[in-house]
């Protein structure tokens, strides 16, 4: 495939599954835009290319066959996969010291669903170490580049792959959302993110940071491949206990029945969109998004959800409390790194801690260390979880006037890299409109809505609706998608 | 409320940490910035407020107790530090 023709996952899909282009054609043209960008992008901690080029080779010996369409949705399509979903023979590192050699023996849910579907794997991608940052910064392995400018963050902690998928070194990739981790790098790279509903998609295999906030969900270039992406990894699990038992709409079949925005009230929270603090691009691109909705025929109505200022904090405490849980298992007894120099069992565990996770990491466990300890438990968790329901009934409050909500995804564009690092409070504070959502468990979609007139960056517009209404958020953004100017190929990249 | 080095190093020490003295002074630093922005959440009355946990509220899901052998000793031995090929090897334990 020439380098001027880069279509969508949904296209190439439909190309392979005619029989129009080989699978191994395919996958080499993937791998060749990661021979030319990796070096300035760095998206990659392990790439599969033998695996991939021999999985090619042997689907297309195979196929396709006439029920390729049907019953394999994603035959032959490349996909990469954040480092934080564990891929059976393939090195599963969560950008940490702590897991350099780390092969696991299984597939998370999600992967194995790709794998099902037909999916061709290229390798795993950049994140901040497991799934703690927003600029992807923190991994121990490398900075990734934004491709729109290779100074800025790509956002995070998802990086890798929003940034993977904007060079179009793959088409589609899976991240995960803890408070915005889809949302904001998708953001920031220009490309559309999904969060879904908690339970749409088990997390069985996802490497648990603060498991009652982690969500797995798509990345890609447009609505469609997001709805096709999300109809293969969704669905009930009996492995993850949290995971929903209930039916998946055809979300792809779903995007055909709205036109327009027609009858659709738009809920505009006052606290997302105060000028105070939003970038003047943000604030722009944003308004017009709006405008452009209101001429397809949707309502936009005034709301607001008053405790989103409280958000931050109760969000750090609790993905703090729940982490310094969930990283206890990193012990350097079954898997993982192992100080040889310690004398006894727990100068083991401590040496082997401390050198196995970086800053932010410990950070994090040392901060729900003590939030969760004895006599502070009641003033900073307990109360955390009760703020967090007051968050939660603002937005079923809201959805009574609105289907939907729209605001900015992040305050500003892509910041510079090391812009943040020494301030965590100020990092932290980036998340601010994504963190909510993630306390209540509802589903958002981060949509590219332009370039910034003044940073040349993009901007990103947030959907966010009722639990599992993931087809409402796909149709909305699809609609919006089709009458809002298409992004060129990423600057920041010379091809 | 404010943290002092020493908190931070007993905090350390029961999260199994083992940060260098200057490293403990920063995170002490760094936590009373960020507990300070914390203290927000006082601004609210919550009593009555039933906390919430996690946005799942269904039962607790039970199955049932069968034997299964998913994965192989091999498989599962595959990725540890060290090994004897049977067990997990740690340092000694009891004196």
């Amino acid at each position: 495939m020439s380098e001027s023709y880069l279509p969508t996952m949904t296209e190439i899909r439909g190309r392979l599954a005619a029989g129009e282009v080989r699978v191994e054609d395919v996958v080499r043209s993937c791998l060749d835009r990661m021979d030319a960008f990796e070096p300035s992008v760095r998206a990659f901690i392990t790439r599969a290319d033998e695996q991939a080029l021999s999985q090619a080779r042997e689907m297309d010996r195979s196929g396709p066959t006439p029920e390729t369409l049907t019953t394999k949705p994603l035959w032959g399509v490349p996909l990469t996969i954040k480092d934080v979903l564990t891929t059976r023979g393939l090195r599963t590192t969560c950008a940490s010291r702590m897991l350099t050699d780390f092969t696991p023996c299984f597939d998370a849910e999600a992967v194995s669903r790709l794998r099902n579907a037909g999916a061709v794997i290229l390798g795993k991608v950049n994140m901040d170490e497991f799934a703690m940052g927003s600029s992807t910064e923190n991994s121990a392995f490398q900075t990734t580049a934004n491709p729109w400018k290779l100074d800025a963050v790509p956002g995070g902690s998802s990086g890798g792959s929003a940034a993977a998928v904007a060079a179009r070194m793959g088409f589609a990739a899976l991240g995960t959302d803890t408070g915005g981790s889809i949302r904001q790098p998708a953001a920031f790279c220009g490309i559309v993110g999904l969060k879904p509903s908690y339970g749409r998609v088990s997390r069985y295999g996802l490497v648990a940071y603060a498991s009652s906030l982690d969500q797995i969900g798509p990345m890609t270039l447009t609505v469609q491949d997001a709805a096709l992406l999300l109809r293969v990894i969704s669905g009930h699990d009996p492995k993850d206990s949290t995971c929903a038992d209930q039916p998946v709409p055809d979300y792809p079949a779903l995007l055909a029945q709205r036109s327009d925005l027609s009858g659709l009230r738009i809920g505009m929270p006052q606290e997302f969109w105060s000028k105070e603090g939003l970038d003047l691009d943000v604030a722009e691109r944003c308004a017009q998004s709006m405008a452009v909705a209101e001429k397809l025929g949707a309502t936009c109505v005034p709301i607001s959800l008053p405790h989103t200022p409280y958000a931050v904090a109760a969000y750090y405490i609790v993905a703090s409390a729940e982490a310094s849980s969930n990283l206890a298992r990193f012990d350097g007894v079954r898997y993982g790194y192992r100080d040889k120099e310690a004398g006894n069992l727990i100068e083991m565990y401590r040496n082997s801690r401390s050198k196995g996770f970086g800053e932010e990491v410990q950070r994090r466990i040392m901060l729900g260390t003590y939030v969760l300890s004895s006599g502070y438990y009641d003033a900073y968790y307990k109360k955390a979880a009760q703020v967090r329901r007051l968050i939660q009934q603002d937005f079923h409050q809201a959805f009574k006037h609105c289907d939907v909500i729209c605001g900015p995804v992040t305050p500003t564009t892509a910041f510079g890299m090391g812009e943040k690092t020494a301030d965590p409070l100020q990092m932290y504070l980036t998340d601010i409109f994504t963190i909510s959502l993630n306390l209540a468990g509802l589903p958002g979609l981060s949509l590219p809505v332009g370039l910034g007139e003044r940073s040349g960056l993009p901007v990103g517009l947030q959907i966010l609706g009722p639990a599992f209404r993931e087809d409402l958020l796909l149709q909305v953004g699809h609609v919006l998608e089709h009458h809002l100017p298409r992004l060129p190929l990423p600057t920041g990249i010379s091809q | 409320m404010s943290i002092s080095t020493d908190d931070a190093a007993k905090v350390a020490g029961l999260a199994r940490l083992n940060p260098a003295q200057e490293k403990i002074e920063q995170f002490a630093n760094q936590f009373n910035d960020i507990l300070d922005y914390m203290q927000k959440l006082n601004e609210l009355d919550t009593s009555g407020v039933e906390p919430l946990y996690s946005p799942v509220t269904h039962e607790t899901v039970f199955r049932d107790d069968e034997v299964r052998r998913e994965y192989s000793r091999e498989e599962l031995l595959d990725n540890a530090p060290e090994t004897d090929g049977k067990y997990f090897i740690v340092p000694r334990i009891v004196g």
